[in-house]
């Protein structure tokens, strides 16, 4: 064969995304067994993805298996549509299945996202899919795989206990922000992925299935609708997430989780909403924050100044 | 007013479009063609194809060429198109006695059935930059060697004639491993692993990992007294059983690196003294990961031939987790996406910490205060 000539050919044939029917038959069985032992991590025979690992090759694996033509997918990496890998990973379901896409959590019928749940309540029909980069919660307490499915089998958690009570000890506080360890359905303890706390409670009862797909570590678990999901605590220092002192500086939501926004080089800076179509919405609802669009071309430098101080 | 980031897509077409213009470099030199990737820098094709579980130099060229001559994307970019590439069936298993040897060296014997072959070596060649090859002098054809073609007796069927080296499979005969063998880009990877998943992972793992690890084996943290027995280069013809036909039918020829590595062994209360084989192969020519996989693989045998596991070279949750390059330079520069939403959740708690200890010393500070006063 000729280098240049026969190659081009053969490389673009793909199948609808992506993933051969083999492939995703055997991804499909282990959501489903996944979903059938909700927090319990099935091993799957990962495939090498046209993304780096640790790019959100678990989760494409798993929108691959489950997306049909009629589907409308939304892509988020921090909350937001247009982040880089967002785009990417977007651009390439377009582009290997040809689907609808949307940035309004509310259309969506598959989610895909990294690090976030939408602010917007997810309903019935919806699935979340999760990129985890490690789907071990005990991983960091014991590094070898041996160990810690072991201690799942034998439900023994004490270890994380202690961790989250030397944190009390040390700090006061739980010192997990992001990550936080979760027990799903009464019995397994589960890397929520790395969600800010802040998300878990989303995860309590949810109308949506949530998927976990981890490529790299060749674990897939789920969450079925309407699954007890508690975060790790103790009686007398109970799960709190993060409050915000302000409210968006654009769309005036509270209760939202906030990105922090440097404006300038002497310590301006302002809070916005992580979701970003949940800011749109409101906004477009007529909501409007400190320095949103029409006060801001006024007073902006009043505003930056007020917010430095 | 801020405007939230937008056009994340144009600025992704952009990055590329500038990406193939520095690959492409200065137009006024020719481009680079894949033949001569695989001509004239064959030994990082083989790296590639060896890496990347995949055996099409043309191919692995391209890779090499797309890559700018980044190894480890090259790789990368042929085990994508490797993923997607149906599979028909397994091959019998190499038949490496067979092999038309381009070099054969055993630092086991002085001498032996077919003498030592050099081959294309770089070794006792002196290290000192050749200025005749940059102005692209001509080079003589290398000279024939006698007996060329004829198979040579390997190092380790010498000894297994004495029962001095474990045979190729030691255990239960009823243990003897399936075949075909497993396959970790098809199954999910568990430990512990039986040898063949093992060597799989050794044979697809990081050439300077490998190294790493196998170096740090001679320097002992888990010696295994290595000699290398034998190192065959050469291709080798991969056969196929056709169960239609009855018979095993040729699907070509490869070149492939293998090395046995000859170690120690004191014998245990079932087994008799015996030396024990470290067992490389790798695809292409590349003596140094045949040599560091050989090490390694005998490392990984510790729990096996019932010797202590102290070193990382003999913990195979380690070594196989992270022996990767594709999966640990994912990882490792997946560090650049954003983590902002973490970040913050961490900025409030150093925040809260930050305060909570300042009014801790505030307070403190107030009652030596008092303190002094009274």
């Amino acid at each position: 064969m000729s280098a240049s000539t026969g190659m081009s050919q053969d490389l673009a044939s793909y199948n609808f995304a992506y993933l051969d029917e083999q492939t995703k038959r055997m991804i499909r069985r282990a959501i489903l067994k996944a979903i059938a032992i909700p927090g319990y991590q099935v091993p799957f025979a990962s495939r090498e993805m046209p993304m780096p690992y640790g790019w959100g090759t678990g989760g494409v694996q798993v929108t691959a298996s489950i997306i049909g033509p009629d589907d409308t997918l939304k892509v988020i990496d921090q909350g937001a549509d247009d982040t880089t890998n967002a785009v990417s990973i977007r651009a390439f379901f377009q582009k290997v299945a040809n689907v609808a896409v949307t940035t309004r959590t509310r259309d969506a019928s598959i989610i895909q996202t990294r690090h976030r749940i939408p602010e917007e309540k997810l309903t019935e029909g919806q699935v979340l899919v999760y990129q985890v980069p490690i789907p071990e919660p005990l991983r960091f307490l014991e590094p070898r795989e041996t160990e810690t499915r072991k201690m799942h089998a034998l439900e023994e958690y004490g270890l994380m206990h202690v961790k989250l009570y030397e944190d009390i000890a040390r700090h006061g506080h739980i010192a997990t922000t992001y990550a936080y360890p979760v027990l799903v359905a009464g019995r397994y303890v589960m890397d929520p992925s790395p969600t800010p706390k802040f998300d878990n409670p989303k995860m309590d009862m949810s109308e949506a299935l949530q998927l976990f797909g981890a490529g790299r570590e060749k674990r897939i678990y789920a969450i079925p609708p309407h699954t007890k999901v508690v975060s790790l605590d103790f009686e007398d220092h109970p799960f709190e997430i993060q409050h915000f002192d302000e409210p968006c500086a654009l769309c005036a939501a509270e209760g939202v989780y906030l990105d922090e926004v440097i404006l300038d080089d002497r310590g301006g800076r302002m809070f916005v909403c992580s979701d970003t179509d949940h800011c749109e919405e409101r906004r477009a609802a007529g909501h409007r924050g400190r320095l949103s669009a029409e006060e801001a071309y006024t007073g902006r430098e009043d505003a930056i100044r007020e917010t430095a101080r | 007013m801020y405007v939230a980031v937008k056009g994340g897509e144009a600025a992704i077409a952009n990055a590329h479009k500038m990406l193939a213009d520095r690959r492409r470099g200065d137009r006024s030199l020719p481009a680079i063609t894949v033949e001569q990737l695989v001509e004239q820098l064959g030994l990082a094709v083989d790296r590639v194809m060896a890496e990347a579980s995949l055996y099409a130099p043309a191919l692995a060229a391209l890779a090499v060429k797309q890559a700018r001559g980044d190894m480890i994307e090259a790789i990368f970019l042929l085990r994508a198109y490797r993923t997607t590439l149906p599979r028909f069936g397994a091959s019998r298993p190499l038949e490496t006695g067979e092999m038309v040897a381009e070099r054969r060296v055993s630092a086991t014997y002085k001498d032996l059935p077919g003498g030592q072959v050099l081959g294309p070596t770089f070794d006792y060649t002196h290290r000192l930059l050749d200025p005749e090859l940059a102005a692209d002098a001509p080079v003589d054809p290398a000279p024939a060697r006698e007996h060329e073609g004829e198979p040579l007796t390997r190092v380790s069927d010498i000894l297994a004639h004495e029962d001095l080296i474990e045979r190729a499979f030691t255990g239960d005969p009823d243990q003897m491993p399936e075949e075909p063998s497993g396959d970790l880009t098809r199954e999910p990877m568990e430990f512990p692993m039986p040898r063949d998943l093992r060597l799989q992972a050794l044979a697809r793992g990081d050439e300077g990992f490998l190294l790493a690890l196998g170096y740090s084996t001679q320097r002992g943290y888990g010696r295994t007294h290595p000699f290398a027995g034998e190192i065959r280069i050469g291709e080798v013809e991969v056969e196929m059983d056709v169960p239609e036909l009855g018979f095993a039918v040729a699907l070509g020829r490869i070149r492939v690196t293998e090395c046995q590595m000859v170690n120690q062994f004191a014998g245990s209360a079932k087994l008799a003294p015996q030396f024990t084989r470290g067992y490389g192969l790798v695809f292409g020519q590349s003596e140094r990961k045949a040599m560091a996989m050989a090490l390694v693989d005998r490392s990984l045998r510790a729990g096996e031939l019932g010797e202590d596991r102290v070193a990382p070279a003999q913990d195979e949750e380690f070594v196989i987790s992270h022996a990767d390059n594709v999966q640990a330079t994912g990882f490792v520069e997946h560090l650049k996406l954003p983590h902002y939403v973490d970040f913050q959740a961490e900025l409030d708690l150093v925040r809260r910490l930050r305060a909570e200890f300042e009014a801790a010393r505030a307070g403190k500070d107030d009652a030596t205060a008092r303190e002094a006063a009274e």
